[in-house]
């Protein structure tokens, strides 16, 4: 579906984008995974057709995004970062006008556009003004409207970000249903949970390169430990107690407000740091995520 | 072909080219049915009021029995003609504006229609024509009340608002390339206040540009709206008027309108291009 190589993207002197190899496979869902400023988006627009790569070769459908924009985009599903829904519309308008962008027929806009309606749970909405909408149902309305031309590749640029965890649910809850029908997702995300969700396979991003790549579950075998035991203590520097619990678990990790402990089994090593006389004022045991993987191949959080 | 799943959501092996232009003006006029009542004001009343104060009521100040003003034509009907090329201007010039950093910068429509298969030239060439209807339906009214108020009669006021169509393109062209290239909303009031308004006042719409000193009458003729107005007034005036051309002189303010519309269109689209990072 989608074969880059050493693609790369520069504005200027800034390279955002820099030399990444990406291979999407049909009916695959796969992620993007990195912080603000990874380059997420700016490999979005090139794989969009609308921002031309500076480097590196890029295939989509087979076909080439220089020669054959058109041809690409009109297989694709764009949701973006920002929704630039058209506020004064209604929901239904919405989706007609972007429909005949399509050169779509009027009736098969209309038809496809109540579909979608449904799909996305705003059939109440369908004559409601888009500004009035909430953030989660704006949303839900630009993924529907990316799919008004049933593409086979959507790209989902942060599908969930600033949404509240019921709304985001909702829309995880659409977004398999479109993978369980073999649409061929590419999105990206600053969220772990998220990535772990929706992802088959996904690339971990930073600075403009791929620092990791495989299954959510690969990385964290590879890269983290089955289990991390959060510990919280009551000082200014959590680097000073790091040494009492040295040795217990693969690894320590120092944040501004707590340890992480890589460990097999936490409520062995909890056990284990008692046992050493050391009172942590709070812990936590919790399974390992990709945000410890992030860490661990970066060295800093994902979310600031 | 299509196969449409249990969840409604189908899957398109081959999917139609884009909707073009076409596609791009059904947009703008979507949301110009939602906004025009807004528009009514300032694309309709304001010059209406001119008419009224500057046509009718300087107007029966300023004539005087056999002896007008402006020399072989009521000064109602200068005025009017005047105003219809200086709405099309204006309506012309709105709509080349903020909604066009609108669907820039501020509501990325755009970048939506973008990422459809439509192509840069596409969305220009929608917002001209969009553009062309605006300016047409304005100016259309406006002719309309001048010949109820009775400042103009007769066929040639068609082809007046047609000349008047022409010259609000011969603005909305170079304004969208403007918009294209502009930061902020700031660069409007710079287009309004140094180039808009004087354009307004001194292109011949109030008063001939012959009473200007000989060097601002020249560069009178560098505007626009002089030719448009020069065009609205020996159509609606007609060969009784001293405004009458013959067809050399016809042909030349058309093609200096045409020069400013074409022009704008082609930068136009190199601009939006190279904003649009495309
Ligand atoms: N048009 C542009 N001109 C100059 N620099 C840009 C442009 N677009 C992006 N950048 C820079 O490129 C880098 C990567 O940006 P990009 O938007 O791809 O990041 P991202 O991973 O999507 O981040 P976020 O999570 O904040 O959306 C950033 O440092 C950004 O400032
Ligand atoms: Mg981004």
């Amino acid at each position: 579906m989608i074969k880059a190589v050493g693609l790369r993207k520069s504005f200027g002197d800034f390279t955002a984008v820099d030399g990444i190899d990406v291979e999407v496979a049909p009916g695959e869902s796969f992620g993007f995974l990195g912080p603000n400023g990874a380059g997420k988006t700016s490999t979005m627009k090139i794989i969009g057709c609308t921002s031309p790569a500076s480097g590196g070769t890029i295939r989509i459908l087979g076909m080439d995004p220089a020669s054959q924009a058109s041809k690409i985009k009109a297989r694709l599903g764009v949701v973006p970062q920002e929704d630039a829904l058209d506020a004064d519309l209604t929901v239904f308008e919405n989706l007609l006008v972007y429909g005949r962008y399509f050169g779509l027929p009027r009736a098969t806009v209309r038809a496809r556009a109540e579909e979608l309606l449904e799909f996305a749970q705003l059939v109440d909405k369908r004559d409601e003004i888009v500004e009035k909408l909430s953030g989660g149902m704006k949303r839900r309305l630009t993924i529907a409207r990316g799919l008004i031309n049933t593409p086979q590749i959507v790209l989902l640029d942060e599908p969930t970000t600033g949404l509240d965890p019921q709304a985001r649910h909702i829309l995880w809850d659409r977004l398999f249903r479109l993978k369980r029908e073999g649409v061929t997702l590419v999105l990206t995300t600053h969220y772990m949970d998220e990535a772990e969700q929706l992802c088959d396979r996904l690339v971990v991003m930073d600075k403009g390169r791929i620092v990791a790549e495989g299954s959510p579950r690969a990385l964290i075998a590879e890269h983290a430990s089955r289990e991390v035991l959060e510990l919280r203590f009551d000082v200014a520097d959590h680097a000073e107690r790091a040494a009492d619990v040295e040795g217990i678990g693969a690894r320590v990790e120092v944040l501004a407000d707590r340890l992480l402990l890589y460990v097999e089994n936490g409520d062995v090593a909890l056990e284990q740091v008692t046992a050493r006389g050391v009172h942590p004022m709070s812990s936590l045991v919790r399974r390992a995520s990709l945000e410890d993987v992030f860490l661990r191949l970066t060295g800093r959080s994902l979310i600031e | 072909m299509t196969a449409t799943t249990p969840a409604g959501v189908s899957t398109a092996v081959e999917s139609p080219p884009g909707g073009g232009w076409l596609s791009v003006l059904a947009y703008w006029m979507a949301v110009y049915k939602r906004v025009w009542k807004g528009t009514i004001i300032s694309s309709f009343l304001a010059p209406l009021a001119y008419l009224a104060g500057m046509g009718i009521g300087l107007g029966s100040l300023i004539d005087s029995g056999e002896r007008t003003a402006v020399e072989g034509v009521p000064y109602l009907a200068f005025v009017a003609t005047g105003l219809l090329a200086a709405q099309a201007m204006q309506t012309g010039v709105g709509e080349a504006t903020f909604p066009v950093m609108g669907a820039i910068k501020w509501h990325h429509t755009y970048e939506a229609m973008l990422a459809t298969p439509l192509r840069v030239q596409d969305l220009v060439r929608g917002h001209v024509v969009y553009a062309a209807i605006r300016v047409a339906t304005t100016v259309g009214v406006f002719a309309i009340v001048s010949i109820a108020l009775g400042a103009l009669s007769g066929w040639g006021v068609l082809g007046a608002v047609v000349f008047a169509i022409l010259g609000g393109l011969a603005f909305a062209m170079p304004v969208y390339f403007y918009s294209c290239r502009v930061r902020s909303e700031q660069g409007y009031n710079v287009l309004s206040r140094f180039v808009i308004m004087p354009l307004f006042l001194f292109s011949g719409t109030f008063f001939p540009i012959s009473q200007l000193p000989a060097w601002l009458e020249a560069l009178a003729w560098v505007s626009p709206l002089t030719h448009a107005g020069a065009l609205t007034r020996a159509a609606a005036l007609g060969p009784g008027s001293p405004f009458v051309l013959d067809l050399g002189g016809y042909l030349l303010h058309i093609a200096y309108l045409l020069l400013w519309a074409v022009g704008g269109y082609l930068l136009g689209v190199r601009a939006l291009r190279s904003r649009m990072g495309a």
